[in-house]
């Protein structure tokens, strides 16, 4: 079979882990063969390989250094990389309720204002994406997503926010995002999902997956509180549509 | 059933194992013991599986009491006083914590973390497999924190086996090795060389997440962060401010800062112990030195239950002599006396 891919860049991650990098920018087809190698190797099982950690450009590969050596597995690397990307046979889409604006978005109004159209028109926009999780990573279930619409690219704030909400939607550089847990951000706020990528005793504990396919429709406040309560209490509240 | 009640305990203290790897893909991190082979070490000296849960004990003093019934456990790790109930206490050694009594611990002497091994483990509820602390994922059992004053682990009763000791090698001393890269290509030959040169300092902002370097500002190529990628322990990433931050076990799974080089996995332990203001240097090595020692530090966790035996307790073994001579034996009392001198001062106590 004739090879018609580039090699990936073959990077040490010290001497337990191998970085598999395709491109150093955020790129759709970068995150496609990362997520075809991801696969790969989950099928393959390569002894020694004990982990992968797929991100928007690389694909980040643990694996035992008793059991195999830097040269031998980045050379079986770079060969599963450069076989033909196979078709996804299925992709998961969820729809994903937010309510946008108010104290679930407080920066709703001054990016409207910054991108000179109205909140509403940006809330519009938004629920048309179609997204992908192009990688969960930081903390768990903070999920970003590629495919935001170019409008909508910001440059992140100036001053990152110590602590942001809980399920806060946002939008940052070229990505948009769904954040689990509380914490530090830089991005701007649009709104917030009741929905839990990340609850310890649901089944299951993680809800989206590298290469999920994503939507947003919004709710208003009063819907997010009850739904938050269901979710709360374990309901996965996002829709999951056959594919 | 007994118990071990902490009775005082410092801030970055916490419940760990060899942690959590597996679900880095969702953002989780692996946590577990800062130092792993210490963690072996205790475990192994109270009969436990290697990387069972055990206390890690932060650079602050901290003070434990069995309850209950007697309860066995182990030190290692960075060393520090320890006095168990008015016994010193010795570290790579087990001992007995008869009911009521108290180990009382110092503040970390050249070193950050010590760890706490009990016989039996630490009774908890496993989270994707393992009790360790991850207090931002809010998990860790039996308390998904820190440990603090108050809190009680339960313990097996005390087995009654003979105490045992470690002979662990000599530590390794001399510079923090690493291996170059990911994106050593986003630093010129200057930036790589002042990092390999200089004298560097542990912060005492550091923690669990990660350790801040003092030392010359790291200037990247570009000035502007990278696209986020997958981050390792010991990955040494340099943020805008010049100032290298070493990721540890509580690390972001991934991070958009230029990752320099990475501390060698044999070497992790020894960095976590560093303790803040003390200077060290970094010497980058090669993969295959990096691999060979990988390899040989796995051999020594592996070694470490046959590094276990029996005390080899002075009074012990006075007495035996002392059996022996009057049983006979060719050793002399004077021969006893040659082995302990007393010190003036216990003599002008007499």
């Amino acid at each position: 079979m004739a090879t018609t891919l580039s090699p990936p860049r073959i990077l040490p991650s010290g001497d337990a882990a191998i970085t598999v990098e395709f491109s150093r920018n955020i790129d759709d087809t970068a995150n496609q063969r990362v997520l075809a190698l991801d696969r790969v190797l989950a099928d393959e099982q390569v002894a020694g390989v004990t982990e992968t950690v797929p991100t928007y450009r690389s694909l980040l590969v643990h694996y035992d250094p008793v059991v195999i050596d830097f040269d031998a597995l980045g050379a079986k690397l770079v060969d599963m990389a450069q076989r033909p990307v196979p078709p996804v046979t299925k992709t998961r889409r969820w729809r994903i309720p937010v309510s946008y604006g108010g104290e679930h978005g407080i920066d709703l109004e001054d990016v409207a204002r910054t991108l000179t159209t109205t909140p509403d028109d940006i809330v519009a926009r938004h629920v048309a994406g179609d997204y992908r999780v192009a990688m969960i990573g930081f903390t768990p279930g903070w999920s970003y997503l590629s495919g935001l619409e170019k409008f909508l690219h910001m440059p992140r704030r100036q001053n990152p926010r110590l602590l942001t909400p809980a399920g806060t939607v946002s939008v940052g550089g070229v990505q948009t995002g769904i954040q689990c847990l509380a914490g530090p951000s830089g991005w701007h706020l649009l709104g917030r999902t009741p929905v839990r990528t990340y609850q310890l005793h649901r089944n299951p504990t993680f809800l989206l997956e590298p290469g999920d396919c994503i939507t947003f429709f919004a709710i208003d406040a009063k819907a997010f509180a009850e739904q938050d309560r269901a979710a709360e209490a374990g309901e996965i509240i996002a829709e999951l549509i056959a594919s | 059933m007994s118990k071990l009640v902490i009775s005082a305990i410092g801030p970055a203290s916490s419940v760990q194992d060899g942690g959590r790897p597996g679900a880095q893909r969702y953002g989780l991190t692996p946590s577990g013991a800062m130092d792993r082979l210490a963690l072996a070490a205790a475990n192994v000296l109270v009969g436990n599986a290697p990387f069972a849960a055990a206390i890690e004990i932060g650079p602050f003093g901290a003070a434990f009491t069995a309850r209950d019934g007697a309860v066995r456990v182990a030190l290692a790790g960075a060393p520090r006083s320890a006095d168990a109930a008015g016994r010193a206490a010795t570290f790579d050694t087990s001992m007995t914590l008869a009911d009521g009594e108290t180990l009382t611990l110092g503040f970390a002497r050249g070193g950050a973390f010590s760890y706490l091994a009990i016989e039996g483990g630490i009774a908890g509820e496993p989270m994707f497999g393992s009790l360790a602390v991850n207090a931002r994922a809010g998990l860790g059992s039996p308390y998904p924190r820190p440990l603090q004053a108050g809190d009680e682990l339960q313990a097996k009763a005390a087995s009654g086996a003979a105490e045992r000791r470690i002979e662990l090698p000599p530590a390794l001393d001399g510079p923090i090795r690493v291996v170059m890269g990911p994106q050593d290509d986003e630093f010129d030959d200057d930036a790589k060389a002042r990092f390999l040169a200089s004298e560097w300092k542990v912060s005492a902002t550091s923690d669990r997440m990660g350790y801040r370097l003092e030392g010359p500002v790291i200037k990247d190529l570009h000035g502007h962060n990278i696209v986020s990628d997958g981050t390792v322990d010991g990955s040494i990433q340099v943020p805008g401010n010049g100032a290298p931050i070493v990721l540890m076990r509580d690390r972001g799974t991934s991070g958009g800062y230029p990752k320099i080089a990475t501390v060698i996995s044999a070497d992790i332990g020894r960095f976590a112990q560093i303790p803040a203001g003390k200077a060290f240097r970094i010497r980058a090595v090669g993969m295959q030195e990096a691999q060979a020692e990988a390899r040989r530090f796995a051999g020594l966790l592996q070694s470490l239950p046959d590094r276990v035996g029996g005390i080899d307790n002075f009074d012990l073994n006075i007495e035996a002599l002392r059996d022996a001579n009057v049983a006979g034996s060719a050793v002399s009392a004077v021969d006893i006396g040659t082995w302990q001198t007393p010190s003036a001062d216990a003599l002008a106590q007499d």
